[in-house]
C-alpha cells in the first residue's frame, strides 16, 4: 500500500522544502531593500517541517528505533500524580510552557546588533541538527531509564566523578543564570516609576490568589488566574496614571543599585516562604501570559506583515558592536543559546516530562517539535527587534560609556555609525511608551518589549496604546524572570545544602529553619554579588554577564549531546554517532574557543585578564582609568575581571573533564562486541492497554 | 458539534492545568479505583496541595539535574 505512491506522498514535502529555500533566499540575497518579517517566517516554519518529517523521522526510526510496544514509565509507573501517560497533544503544551523562557526572547535581541540576517541563519540551523536533537535525545534516555534525571544519566552511564562534575557545572550554571536573568530585571526597571508601580503590584495579587487558592475556594486555578489576569492588566493602567502623578511617581523611581538591592531582599524572603504564597500563584499568572503572549506576538505579526527596518548585516559582524563584544565566530553562537540550542532544556527533558510520556514514539513530537515551536519563539523574537528603528535599537543598548548619557550625543554617535537618528526622535519614542528615557536599556527585555508594543499596539484595537503594551511586555517578562529568580533561589538552596551538607551534615535538614537560612543566604549571595557587579559596571554587565551564561547554558547542552553520544556508542549504534557528535563538536568549539578568547585575549574590551591588567598596572601607577571615577572603583574592576576569569576557568574545566571521561568510557564502550548501556529492561504495555 | 467543543473546552483545560504542574484529578481518581480500591484517595484540595508542594520543592526540592 505504501510503496504504490511511494515517491508521490513526497512530492507535497518537496514544495515545503523549496518555499522554505526560496523564502531563505530572499531572506538570505536580498540587499539594499527593507524585506518583509513574513519571509523569515515562512522560511523557519517551512524548514521547521521538512526536518520534523524527515530528520526526526530518521532519529525515531533509525537511531533511536522507538518501539510503539515499549511501556513508558508513565504506564509502568503510573500514579496519578508524577507518573501519569498523558494525551500527546496536552504534554506538548506542558513541556513547551517548562522549556521556553526569557531565554529564546533576549539573546536574539542581543545579537540583531549584527543584523537579523546571522541570527536567523543560526536559529533555524541550530536548532534543526543541535537543539532538537538534544531535547529529543534527552527525552529517550530519559523515558528508558524510569524518568531518570540528567545527573544521574551522566553518573550512570558514564562514572561518579564525572556525574560529580557535571552536578558542580549545573550548579553554578544556576547561578549565572539568576544573576543575568535579575540584570534584565535592573536594567528594565531603573527608573521607571511605571514599570516599578506594576512589578510591585504583581506581589499583592499573587499573595491574594495563593490565599484563595488556599482558603477561599481550595484548588480553583482557572477562576483566580482569570481575576488575576485582570488585576495584573489593571495595575498597567494604574501604573501610567501613578508615573503622570509628580507626586506618586519619585515614590516608585529607583536607582538599578536601589533596585538590586531590594531583589536581593525580596530573593531571600521568597524562597523562605511557603511555595503557595507567592511562587505558585505568580509562576501560574506568568506561565498564562507568556503563552497568551506568543499567541498575541505571531498573530500581530501575520496579520500586521511588518517590514524589517535592521540590515541584514551590519558592520558589527567585525567585533566591535556596541551591545556586546566579539566576532560572529564564536560569540554569536553563544549569545543566541535558548532558540537553537540550549542546554537548560536537557534540565527538563529529563524531568517531568519524561514521566507523563503515554507511548515513547510521541517523544518525537515533544521533544523534537517543542524545541522547533521554541525556535519559533526566538524568530519573532528577531522579528520584533528587527521591526524598530536601528538607531532606536543600538541608543537602547549601547552603553553610555561609549555612546554618552544624554540624548543629543547618543543620536550623534549612533548616526555617525550609519543608523540616522535624530534626539527629537528618540524623545518621541520614550514618550510613545511612557518612560522619560529609553537611553541605556542594555538587556533585551526593553528593546523586545518597544517591538512588542509596535506589533501589538497596531495589531489590536485601542488608540495610544503603544505605552500600555510596553509596559504590558515589560511585566511580562518581569514576572517569569521573577518566577525563575524565586523558583531557582530554592533550587539552588537545595542544591547548596547537598554540597554542603556532605560536610556539616546539620546543614541538610531542609526542614530547619537555620540550615534553610544560611543556604538561601549562600545561594542569594552568590548571585546577588554576580548581580551587583553588573549593574555598577560602567560597560552595562550584559557585556560580561550575557556572555558567561551562553557559554555555561552551551556548555551544559555539549554536556548532554557528548552523554547522548556516549549512550548511542553503548547501545552499539554507532553508525549514527554523527548525529549526536555533530553538534557536540560545534558546541565544544564555540564554547572553549569562547572561553579561551574571553580569558586570554589581548584586547581589554574582550578578555578577562588583559582587563585585570591593564588596570592594574594602571592602579600601581596611581592613575585612575575611565569609566571608573575612583581608586575603589578600579579595585571592584580589577576584583570582578578576576571573578569573571575564575568562573570562565571553572566552566572550561567542567566541559573539559566530562570530554576526557566521554572519550574514555566511549572508546571502551566502542570494541566491545555487546551492548553496554544501563537501559531499564524492554516491557511491553499490560493487558489492560 | 457542541459535544466537540466541549471536548475541546476539556482538552484545553487539562492542558493550561499540567503547564503549571497540575495533572487532572479525575484521571487520578480513576486509577486510584481501579488500581488500589483498598487506599484512601485524596479530596480535590489535598490533591491540589500535594501537586504544588511536589512542583515547587517540598521535600527534597527540585534538583537541577
Amino acid at each position: 500500500m505504501k510503496n504504490n505512491n511511494g515517491l508521490l506522498r513526497h512530492v507535497p514535502w518537496l514544495m515545503v522544502a523549496i518555499l522554505g529555500a526560496w523564502a531563505l533566499g530572499v531572506v538570505a540575497l536580498r540587499r539594499g531593500e527593507a524585506i518583509n518579517a513574513l519571509w523569515i517566517v515562512v522560511a523557519a516554519v517551512a524548514i521547521y517541517l521538512v526536518a520534523y518529517r524527515y530528520y526526526s523521522l530518521f532519529i525515531a526510526t533509525k537511531v533511536m528505533q522507538l518501539d510503539p510496544t515499549r511501556a513508558t514509565p508513565a504506564v509502568l509507573k503510573n500514579d496519578g500524580l508524577d507518573y501519569v501517560p498523558t494525551n500527546k497533544h496536552i504534554l506538548f503544551g506542558h513541556h513547551f510552557a517548562a522549556i521556553a523562557g526569557a531565554g529564546p526572547l533576549v539573546g536574539p535581541v542581543l545579537a540583531a546588533q549584527m543584523g537579523y540576517l546571522p541570527g536567523t541563519l543560526w536559529l533555524i540551523a541550530g536548532v534543526v541538527l543541535a537543539g532538537a536533537v538534544q531535547d529529543f535525545m534527552i527525552l529517550f534516555l530519559s523515558t528508558r531509564r524510569n524518568g531518570r534525571s540528567l545527573g544521574d544519566m551522566v553518573r550512570e552511564e558514564m562514572g561518579r566523578i564525572p556525574g560529580t562534575i557535571a552536578l558542580f557545572g549545573c550548579f553554578l550554571i544556576m547561578i549565572i543564570i539568576l544573576a543575568v536573568l535579575a540584570l534584565i530585571v535592573v536594567k528594565a526597571l531603573a527608573e521607571s516609576p511605571w514599570g516599578m508601580f506594576t512589578v510591585m503590584a504583581t506581589i499583592p495579587i499573587a499573595m491574594f490568589m495563593g490565599i484563595y487558592m488556599r482558603f477561599i475556594r481550595p484548588g480553583r486555578i482557572g477562576e483566580i488566574s482569570v481575576v488575576g489576569v485582570v488585576l495584573l492588566l489593571l495595575s498597567i493602567w494604574v501604573g501610567g496614571l501613578v508615573a503622570a502623578s509628580p507626586e506618586w511617581a519619585p515614590m516608585f523611581t529607583f536607582t538599578g543599585v536601589q533596585i538590586t538591592w531590594m531583589l536581593v531582599g525580596y530573593g531571600f524572603v521568597a524562597a523562605m516562604l511557603p511555595v503557595w504564597l507567592v511562587l505558585a500563584p505568580r509562576d501560574y499568572l506568568s506561565t498564562f501570559l507568556k503563552i497568551g503572549t506568543i499567541i498575541a506576538l505571531a498573530i500581530g505579526i501575520l496579520i500586521l506583515a511588518p517590514e524589517l527596518k535592521m540590515p541584514a548585516l551590519t558592520q558589527f559582524t567585525d567585533g566591535t558592536g556596541p551591545v556586546w563584544k566579539g566576532t560572529l565566530f564564536p560569540f554569536l553562537f553563544i549569545t543566541i543559546a535558548c532558540g537553537a540550542v540550549s542546554g537548560f532544556h536537557a534540565l527538563i527533558s529529563s524531568g517531568t516530562t519524561p514521566k507523563l510520556l503515554d507511548n515513547e514514539v510521541n517523544a518525537r513530537y515533544i521533544g523534537y517539535g517543542g524545541m522547533l515551536m521554541e525556535s519559533f519563539v526566538a524568530i519573532m523574537a528577531m522579528v520584533a527587534a528587527s521591526v524598530i528603528e536601528p538607531g532606536v535599537y543600538f541608543a537602547m543598548n549601547s552603553p553610555a560609556a561609549i555612546v554618552g548619557s544624554d540624548v543629543a550625543s547618543v543620536a550623534q554617535m549612533v548616526s555617525s555609525w550609519g543608523f540616522l537618528i535624530t534626539p527629537d526622535q528618540l524623545t518621541a519614542v520614550a514618550k510613545d511608551i511612557g518612560e522619560n528615557t529609553v537611553l541605556a536599556r542594555a538587556g533585551g527585555a526593553p528593546t523586545l518589549a518597544v517591538g512588542i508594543a509596535q506589533i501589538l499596539h497596531q495589531a489590536f484595537p485601542g488608540q495610544n496604546t503603544m505605552a500600555f503594551w510596553y509596559h504590558f511586555a515589560i511585566l511580562f517578562e518581569a514576572l517569569f524572570i521573577l518566577t525563575a529568580v524565586d523558583a531557582g533561589t530554592r533550587a539552588g538552596r537545595f542544591m547548596l545544602q547537598d554540597l554542603l551538607g556532605s560536610f556539616v551534615p546539620a546543614l541538610k535538614r531542609t526542614e530547619s529553619w537555620t540550615a534553610n537560612a544560611i543556604g538561601t543566604g549562600g545561594c542569594v549571595a552568590l548571585w546577588g554579588y554576580l548581580l551587583y557587579q553588573g549593574v555598577i559596571d560602567p560597560l552595562g554587565g550584559i557585556n560580561t554577564l550575557w556572555p558567561l551564561f551562553g557559554i555555561s547554558n552551551q556548555m551544559l547542552a555539549g554536556i548532554a549531546l557528548m552523554l547522548a553520544t556516549v549512550v548511542l556508542i553503548k547501545m552499539k549504534r554507532q553508525q549514527y554517532v554523527w548525529v549526536t557528535i555533530l553538534p557536540a563538536s560545534w558546541l565544544l568549539i564555540c564554547t572553549v574557543t569562547a572561553g579561551f578568547i574571553k580569558l586570554f585575549d589581548p584586547s581589554p574590551a574582550v578578555g578577562f585578564l588583559a582587563l585585570a591588567k591593564k588596570y592594574s598596572a594602571a592602579a600601581d601607577a596611581g592613575q585612575v582609568l575611565a569609566p571608573a571615577k575612583t581608586m575603589d572603583q578600579m579595585q571592584h574592576v580589577i576584583f570582578n575581571a578576576y571573578t569573571n576569569a575564575t568562573l570562565t576557568t571553572l566552566f572550561l574545566f567542567v566541559v573539559l573533564s566530562i570530554l576526557f571521561y566521554a572519550l574514555k568510557v566511549g572508546r571502551a564502550a566502542w570494541v566491545k562486541k555487546e551492548r553496554t548501556d544501563k537501559e531499564s529492561p524492554f516491557q511491553a504495555f499490560p493487558e489492560t492497554h | 458539534m457542541f459535544n466537540d467543543l466541549s471536548r475541546l473546552g476539556k482538552y484545553l483545560g487539562q492542558a493550561a492545568r499540567l503547564m503549571v504542574g497540575m495533572p487532572d484529578y479525575d484521571n487520578y481518581v480513576e486509577h486510584m479505583q481501579k488500581t488500589h480500591p483498598d487506599k484512601p484517595v485524596m479530596s480535590y484540595e489535598a490533591f491540589f496541595r500535594e501537586r504544588q508542594d511536589a512542583r515547587y520543592g517540598g521535600k527534597g526540592g527540585p534538583k537541577c539535574c
